[in-house]
């Protein structure tokens, strides 16, 4: 039951931000909740490739260290999705801050010209 | 070694230099970058027609990236591919060809598009990021590298939505667009993580290979499904998709249209290949068909009551996705039964595989002859328009020869993949042939409203001084009125070397699969 407890907190992380995305009115704080998606998304992962009591998985010539080792596949993937999530993120706020710039305000009400 | 063995990986890699060359030929002149937009374009559509005729000839190819061999698919004393893999069966070579197609016609169009704004060479470098993104999608056999690549293709493609910042529309659409597409990427991943967590592996093959039928995968699939739903625009998630294609640059959407086409290839893969040997039950199935129903349905009852062209045309689109979604989703309902996959299954895979490329090459064709009327006139708007006939003869010429494809009139290529479609859902339940009829007259209905009041009527004294668009733009067009003339004159040609291979490799999980592994066998002797 412990060790699952990081899934439900990942679970709640998700749903969060999901929650944030649908019902925030303020274009920045739906660009934070996309970030906490993310955010839950790579810890999901992470935690997913997590061993009890592993090591880094580095192979080295000298040896030592423990046999048992976290998975390092995750580990790659969740560098790669953190790259990619921060180039969304600073192309998001460079939208928030042209929209701000063209409409005078952030609030999702005032921007909807395109409609119908 | 035979070069053509490496076309996958050269498929990406052309697109992908000419994307960070593209801000230095700016250094030579506006002359030296429109001609490498056009040669970039036009040496990924050849590299494209290579690989499919090369699959058609030999079946899948197997590309593996980052490793000893270019075809060593399984590492010595692993049972399972841990490369990254490319790969290209006849599903993936028939997308790519079209997608290329649908690359080059906008590339040939914003070349005269796009000259009256600075930082073209942004443009450029943003335009082939997204085609690498798009054909990476389409030729992977790793999901890791689905997700990476359907990135590359969006963040690509919300730059070049938004290219006109000038614009607060364009933005709010592009925003829009990024929400609903950077979410639909997070599921996607967070699927793949839902399978790596059971499997070990992200390769497409091995999971289908090995994957059962349980709680995990069932998450998996219904967010893959959710995904790539949103991705391609089906209802109840299609808002963004008027609101990008109808703001985005012309010779974009046309593009965008393509990298829409990718999210439903993977849609595709993920039911077909990985999935397939799960689908005996109707739940899966029906869902797609009634998504592809509603999706029909609305979109074209939106599209009768839009004013304006781009918006009218793009809600189109989501009727159109409509349309695949049904043909597939009738495949995948006969897709256990072998008597049902011979009597409609297999006609419909073909109709929704034909409507593909069909859709892409109007769809686009449609979307350019929008532009022109947007560069020409200044104007968006169709109530403001008419009488242009005579200012824009070819221009008009070439969106009757659209309107008449997507309406689905007789000769023309809509008319083959529409009728496959309806004949096969019929025989599921008469009420989907019905609504598919209905779409298609009132699809045909708000053609006829953009053609008469746009091109026909009285002259209008404020487009007096209206020109012809410029050649690259007339050039752009007639590469996929070209394509759809071929398409429509030799039908049978076209169902038997385009579409039936396509449908065939589809149905066919055993040889995606198989490919992978005998690449192993055959690969190991380095």
């Amino acid at each position: 039951m412990i060790g699952n407890f990081p899934y439900l907190v990942v679970g709640i992380l998700f749903v969060m931000g999901f929650i944030g995305l649908v019902f925030e009115r303020n274009l920045m704080k739906i660009a934070i909740a996309m970030s906490v998606v993310e955010a839950a998304t790579n810890l999901f992962i992470i935690t997913l490739g997590y061993r009890s009591g592993g090591s880094i998985p580095v192979w080295t010539m000298a040896g030592g260290g423990s046999s048992r080792m976290v998975l390092p596949t995750p580990q790659a993937l969740t560098l790669t999705a953190i790259v990619i999530g921060l180039a969304t993120t600073a192309l998001m706020l460079s939208f928030v801050m042209m929209i701000y710039r063209h409409y005078g305000s952030l609030d999702v009400r005032d921007v909807r010209r395109l409609r119908g | 070694m035979n070069w053509q063995d490496h076309l996958p990986a050269l498929l990406l890699a052309v697109p992908l230099f000419g994307a960070f060359l593209a801000p230095l030929t700016t250094l030579g002149g506006k002359g030296l970058r429109n001609a490498w937009f056009i040669f970039v374009s036009s040496v990924f559509t050849l590299i494209a027609f290579l690989l499919w005729v090369r699959v058609g000839a030999t079946g899948p190819a197997i590309y593996v990236m980052g490793g000893q061999g270019w075809n060593l698919a399984l590492p010595s004393g692993l049972s399972i591919p841990v490369r990254i893999l490319m790969e290209v069966d006849a599903f993936s070579a028939f997308m790519v060809l079209l997608s290329a197609v649908a690359a080059l016609a906008g590339a040939i169009f914003s070349v005269n598009y796009m000259e009256r704004f600075s930082g073209v060479e942004k443009f450029v470098a943003l335009y082939f990021l997204m085609v690498t993104g798009m054909f990476g999608m389409e030729i992977t056999g790793d999901f890791f590298n689905f997700f990476v690549f359907l990135e590359i293709s969006s963040v690509a493609s919300f730059g070049l939505v938004a290219f006109w910042r000038d614009r607060g529309e364009a933005l709010e659409a592009a925003f829009k667009y990024m929400l609903v597409s950077t979410l639909g990427a997070m599921m996607v991943l967070v699927a793949v993580a839902f399978l790596y967590s059971r499997y070990n592996v992200v390769n497409m093959a091995a999971l289908g290979k090995v994957i059962e039928w349980g709680m995990v995968e069932k998450t998996a699939l219904v967010l893959f499904l959710t995904a790539l739903a949103m991705k391609c625009g089906a209802v109840p998630m299609h808002m963004w998709m008027p609101d990008a294609y109808a703001e985005a640059p012309a010779g974009v959407t046309c593009a965008l249209i393509a990298v829409s086409q990718a999210s439903l290839y993977g849609l595709f893969r993920v039911c077909f290949t990985i999935y397939g040997s799960f689908m005996g039950s109707p739940m899966i199935p029906w869902v797609i068909i009634v998504l592809g129903v509603l999706s029909m349905f609305i979109g074209v009852s939106m599209a009768v009551i839009q004013k304006e062209v781009g918006r009218l045309i793009a809600y189109h689109s989501v009727s159109q996705v409509g349309y695949m979604l049904l043909g597939f989703g009738v495949g995948l309902l006969a897709l256990g039964d072998a008597r049902a996959m011979a009597d409609y299954g297999f006609t419909a895979l073909k109709g929704g595989v034909f409507h593909i490329v069909n859709y892409t090459m109007y769809k686009g064709l449609l979307f350019l002859a929008a532009g022109a009327l947007y560069y020409a006139t200044g104007s968006r708007n169709l109530n403001e328009m008419g009488g242009l006939a005579r200012q824009l003869p070819k221009t008009m010429v070439l969106f009757m020869i659209a309107a008449a494809a997507i309406a689905g009139l007789p000769p023309f290529n809509g008319f083959v993949s529409k009728l496959l479609i309806y004949e096969s859902s019929f025989a599921v339940h008469p009420i989907l042939a019905v609504f598919a009829m209905v779409t298609s007259v009132l699809t045909l209905a708000s053609f006829v409203k953009i053609f008469q009041t746009a091109f026909l009527g009285p002259e209008l004294k404020k487009f007096k001084d209206v020109r012809e668009v410029p050649g690259s733009m007339l050039a752009g067009m007639t590469v996929l009125a070209c394509a759809i003339l071929v398409l429509s004159l030799f039908p049978t040609w076209s169902l038997n070397h385009l579409v039936e291979p396509a449908a065939k490799a589809l149905v066919d999980q055993a040889s995606y699969i198989g490919a992978v592994f005998a690449a192993a066998a055959t690969g190991g002797g380095l």
